[in-house]
């Protein structure tokens, strides 16, 4: 072994895509925009602010904000893949080769699906349920408060090294869940499936320890009062959310420990040859990877209960039948992973098992749909930018719905399998479902998170740009599925084809205005805050207890825990004339910002690079250095503090002030 | 297609208009989804050729059908409830702390019930009805299989990236180019000799996924003369793209003289050229081999048509037998399949000059896939 290889490993100049005029382009506006902000930052001296007041914050609001700041960072960075992968299909089905040779246009696709689903819907759902449940069950914070900012930083640390792999070396080639033997080491030798395996391990740190968090706080933490049959159904979502975490994170860790065994020490467990079975990959990986859809999917189910309630100024409909639609979505959820592979051969009657699990779950969740439908029938209903998104969601989910039925009828897997109807299946119910739901969560809770409204208009510009766009993106893919054509090409060989995917590519960029008029909507509402501002802390007439205190919350959330007695608990409250206390605060206990989590996230960034590029010494420099700083950690004792109870009072006497000027 | 959906659009909006805007989103959505099942045009999947496809097509839309039972009535109710209590509208009943009734969550849960109850029956029995493994008991709907039949064997192998398809009863063996009699039924041995695919002619029966070191089957028949397509449909790398095929449905006589011609090649496909054609190329034409060795199939799915390779089926023997011990570790070498490849690049193996020099679709650069020499025809 010479020098530079011990130095450096496999990572040579070559590592890096000087030759892609795509990547150099990409390259230099990220360093600019980077630059720019960075730039920015240094100049209006914020370092300070944000380390002080945001990464190391273990307050779970700060910690919700900056999951959904993650996420819809990697949003742009997904949705720019999904934009490159329709103009490729639209410009090749035309005939021609189109703009991307396969080595590149396979990691799009790839990089697409992984950061869609781990790093913008996983923090999505996590930002919201962190930002929310607290608040919702009436407690300070949550069980775990350094590990929620640990896994925070963890989380990003995984998005990071996806990021780096776009300018260092590759990203993987296989599809996003990198079925072997093709992520074998045999058949992609390079970095691409490291980094793909690597990023996954350290982001599925983060959310196995967020999880464990969530469900330890939802169990432990709920205000007096607070049954479990009194909770908020987003909070009954977010718990069952976080379970399936809990019961599903260890089986991806396993199988991509047991992947990447046989990549670095030759391992069989996954390979061809020596006993290998690569089967047994493709069920590990869905037996995380069905319920992961209902990981996304539940707390949407959550926030569309919260929204079509609040909205329609009335009670949920069927309050009962929901917590039990959930629990029997959730446990239903574990025995359908074959669904994902009724072509591989197994039995006729393997195959009708799995297949028959999966319809019963469009029991549920059928009912789920007429509950919200109910609970909007004598209501008056008031068409905020939420209640749109929900609206959008009904329609839409129901044909995802549907054609996610009929893809559980293996012989009609067996013609829709791996088609386009499937890509245009799960988009369906992904975007129609997950998205829509938050961006319902986020519009209906952003006044909650930062005491000003968003913009009405441009929110109804942005829905309207994603319903119409995923439409027109998707209807055609539905078609494409049903004349046969497979998912996954770059290049076509029947040029009639040529104006669905234009009509396709068409639909993205309606969802890019919708994107965009998102970004507006956050701009425009700064601009204007003051105008939009929320003084009552409960700006749609809510029903449950985050609105009952001040919009944004104080770091306590709650200057004396509330007690409940009825579901909706704010609602009761305000139904029955409740007083808030104006006096005879007491110090209250708080948790302690901290550092470490950026620490130990940082090192597992360059212990991930390490292991990636073969650079041994610094694996291990940096796997001791993880260790020490974790246990150091242990040592620190000063982690808490008491908020004086002047704080306390003054905090709440200014908030009286508010809400006496709301009257007047 | 277009022009005929645009059409049913048009008229169904007329009528939805003075509804809401929505309204006319929602048939147009309604309307893309219902074309294809109407049959209005020239989609594979809902006009296949073959009996067992067209049996898939049919579980389709009684699925659709059953399914819009439920569907249908939920999204006009979601839309006339939006409309009918929007907030403007003081006329409407307001019920705001009503939030159980016993009856319609009765109904909200039976109604769904029920329609699973039925599809899920017709799941069970057309699973078994369609399994792919199960022999076919008829040409189509009106025609039992006529004693005597003798079904088509084909073996097909998943390579990287094209299709070798073998003919044990006839002796013969092509590249990327499948054929078949018209009502014959065919009895497909799917194998692959590295990555995962999905042996697919969409016009003919559903998918079933190619993979080493095991067998799928698949049966089947074509009812129409023609020429089909068939390809991968799983992801299977760099070359996934062009792994496409051109399966024809001929009459017998068309059949026969298609194996003439494959005959009369005198191209011979033993393990040696097998060995050259398993390495990864694209944009391979169809190419025919006059005689094929017997053994070869069975080789190739044993990983073995490497003659210095152990053959699985010995390798399990062994293990059968309590296996070899320490012994066992003598046979490792022997049993390497996935490294074969390894220290040398893809199209290596053939002297400079013999290679063939147009270089296709090269992902990049990094790895370099040439045509196999030898084989300069077209």
């Amino acid at each position: 072994m010479d020098l530079t290889t011990l130095i450096f490993g496999r990572l040579t100049l070559e590592s890096f895509p000087f030759h892609e005029p795509i990547l150099v382009a990409t390259f230099l506006v990220v360093l600019l925009g980077g630059g720019a902000l960075v730039g920015a930052i240094t100049y209006y001296k914020l370092w300070g602010y944000l380390w002080r007041e945001w990464f190391t914050s273990i307050d779970h609001k700060k910690i919700g904000i900056m999951y959904i700041v993650l996420a819809i960072v990697m949003l742009l960075r997904g949705f720019a893949d999904a934009l490159m992968m329709r103009l490729q299909q639209a410009m090749a089905s035309g005939g021609g080769e189109g703009y991307l040779n396969s080595h590149h246009y396979d990691q799009i696709f790839t990089a697409h699906g992984v950061i869609m689903i781990f790093f913008v819907a996983m923090p999505l759902v996590t930002g919201l349920i962190n930002l929310i449940v607290p608040l919702q069950i009436g407690a300070r914070d949550v069980a775990f408060p350094f590990l929620n900012n640990f896994s925070f930083w963890m989380t990003t640390a995984g998005a990071i090294l996806v990021m780096i792999s776009l300018f260092v070396g590759e990203f993987a080639q296989t599809g996003w869940l990198a079925y072997p033997p093709l992520s074998g080491v045999d058949y992609s030798p390079g970095v691409g499936v490291d980094y793909y395996i690597w990023a996954l391990q350290v982001a599925g740190v983060g959310t196995l320890l967020s999880g464990i968090n969530l469900v330890v706080t939802i169990v432990k933490m709920r205000a007096p009062g607070m049954t479990l049959m009194k909770m908020p159904v987003f909070v009954w979502t977010a718990l069952c959310t976080n379970i399936l975490i809990v019961a599903i994170f260890p089986v991806l860790t396993a199988t991509l420990a047991l992947l990447s065994l046989d990549r670095y020490v030759g391992t069989n467990f996954f390979t061809n040859d020596l006993g290998g079975n690569p089967m047994m990959y493709v069920n590990l990986i869905w037996i995380w990877g069905h319920p992961e859809v209902y990981v996304l999917v539940l707390p949407a189910f959550g926030i569309f209960s919260e929204v079509v309630s609040t909205f329609s100024g009335k009670r949920l409909f069927g309050y009962t039948s929901m917590v039990y639609a959930t629990l029997v979505i959730t446990i239903l959820s574990y025995i359908v992973w074959l669904h994902h592979f009724f072509t591989m051969g197994a039995g006729a009657s393997v195959n009708s098992f799995f297949g028959i699990t999966t319809m019963i779950i469009s029991i549920p969740t059928g009912a789920k749909l007429f509950n919200w439908l109910f609970t909007m029938y004598r209501g008056r209903i008031r068409f905020e930018v939420p209640m749109l998104w929900t609206i959008g969601f009904m329609i839409t989910f129901v044909i995802g719905g549907m054609t996610g039925v009929l893809l559980a009828v293996p012989p009609a897997d067996f013609v829709l399998h791996n088609s386009l109807f499937l890509i245009a299946h799960f988009h369906n119910v992904i975007i129609g479902g997950v998205v829509f739901g938050m961006f319902a969560g986020i519009v209906y809770w952003f006044p909650k998170a930062f005491g000003f409204k968003l913009d009405p208009f441009w929110g109804k510009v942005s829905f309207w740009g994603w319903f119409i766009g995923f439409y027109l993106a998707f209807m055609p893919l539905y078609a494409l599925g049903l004349m046969g054509v497979t998912r996954r090409l770059s290049q076509f060989e029947d040029t009639s084809l040529h104006w669905y995917f234009i009509v396709a590519a068409i639909g993205s960029l309606f969802i890019l205005g919708g994107i965009l008029a998102f970004v507006m909507q956050l701009y425009v509402s700064f601009r204007d805050r003051e105008k939009l501002r929320d003084t009552t802390g409960d700006p749609w007439n809510g029903r449950t207890l985050e609105w009952s205190t001040s919009s944004p919350p104080p770091d306590y959330n709650f200057a004396f825990t509330p007690v409940v007695h009825e579901l909706d608990a704010w609602w009761d409250m305000k139904s029955r004339g409740y007083k808030r206390p104006l006096s005879g605060f007491k110090p209250i206990h708080m948790p302690k910002n901290t550092g470490t989590g950026v620490i130990l996230a940082g090192l597992s960034i360059v212990l991930a690079f390490a292991l990636i590029w073969h650079i041994w010494w610094l694996a291990v420099v940096s796997f001791v250095a993880t260790l020490g700083v974790s246990i150091w950690h242990t040592f620190d004792y000063n982690r808490d503090y008491y908020i004086p109870a002047d704080t306390v009072t003054e905090a709440e006497s200014a908030r009286t002030k508010l809400l006496a000027g709301q009257v007047v | 297609m277009f022009l005929a959906s645009h059409q049913i659009h048009s008229a169904g909006s007329m009528r939805a208009r003075d509804v809401t805007g929505k309204r006319s989103l929602f048939v147009v959505c309604l309307t893309l989804l219902l074309a294809p099942l109407l049959g209005g045009c020239d989609w594979v999947v809902m006009q296949p050729s073959g009996d067992i496809a067209v049996q898939q097509r049919d579980l389709i839309v009684i699925s659709t059908i059953l399914m819009l039972l439920i569907i249908v009535p939920v999204m006009a109710l979601t839309l006339f409830f939006a409309w009918k209590y929007r907030s403007s509208n003081k006329d409407a009943d307001y019920a705001p702390d009503w939030d159980h009734s016993a009856r319609l969550e009765i109904i909200i849960w039976s109604a769904p019930l029920a329609i699973i109850i039925a599809l899920g029956t017709i799941t069970w029995i057309s699973t078994h009805k369609l399994d792919p493994y199960r022999p076919l008991d008829r040409l189509d709907a009106s025609r039992p299989i006529p004693a005597g039949t003798k079904p088509l064997t084909v073996e097909v192998v998943a390579l990287d990236w094209k299709w070798l398809f073998i003919y044990p009863d006839y002796g013969i063996a092509t590249i990327n180019e499948l054929a078949a009699p018209i009502d014959v039924p065919i009895n497909f041995k799917i194998t692959s000799s590295s990555m995962m695919n999905s042996f697919y002619i969409p016009a003919l029966a559903g998918q079933m996924y190619a993979m080493t070191g095991m067998e799928t089957k698949l049966h089947a028949v074509i009812n129409k003369e023609g020429v089909y397509k068939g390809f991968s449909a799983n992801y299977s790398g760099a070359g996934f793209s062009h792994m496409y095929f051109n399966f024809l449905g001929q009459s017998q006589d068309g059949f026969n003289a298609w194996v003439e011609k494959a005959r009369a090649t005198g191209a011979n496909l033993g393990r040696p050229e097998y060995l050259e054609i398993e390495k990864p190329s694209v944009k391979e034409d169809a190419r025919y081999f006059g005689k094929v060795d017997p053994a070869l199939y069975t080789a190739i799915l044993n990983m073995c048509a490497d003659p210095a390779k152990m053959c699985m089926s010995e390798m399990m023997h062994i293990d059968m037998k309590g296996g070899a011990g320490v012994e066992s570790h003598h046979n490792r070498e022997r049993l390497e399949y996935d490294s074969r490849r390894a220290g040398e690049p893809p199209a290596a193996g053939h002297k400079e000059g013999e290679t063939h020099s147009d270089k296709t679709d090269t992902p990049d650069g990094n790895v370099e896939i040439e045509k196999p020499a030898g084989h300069h025809h077209h």
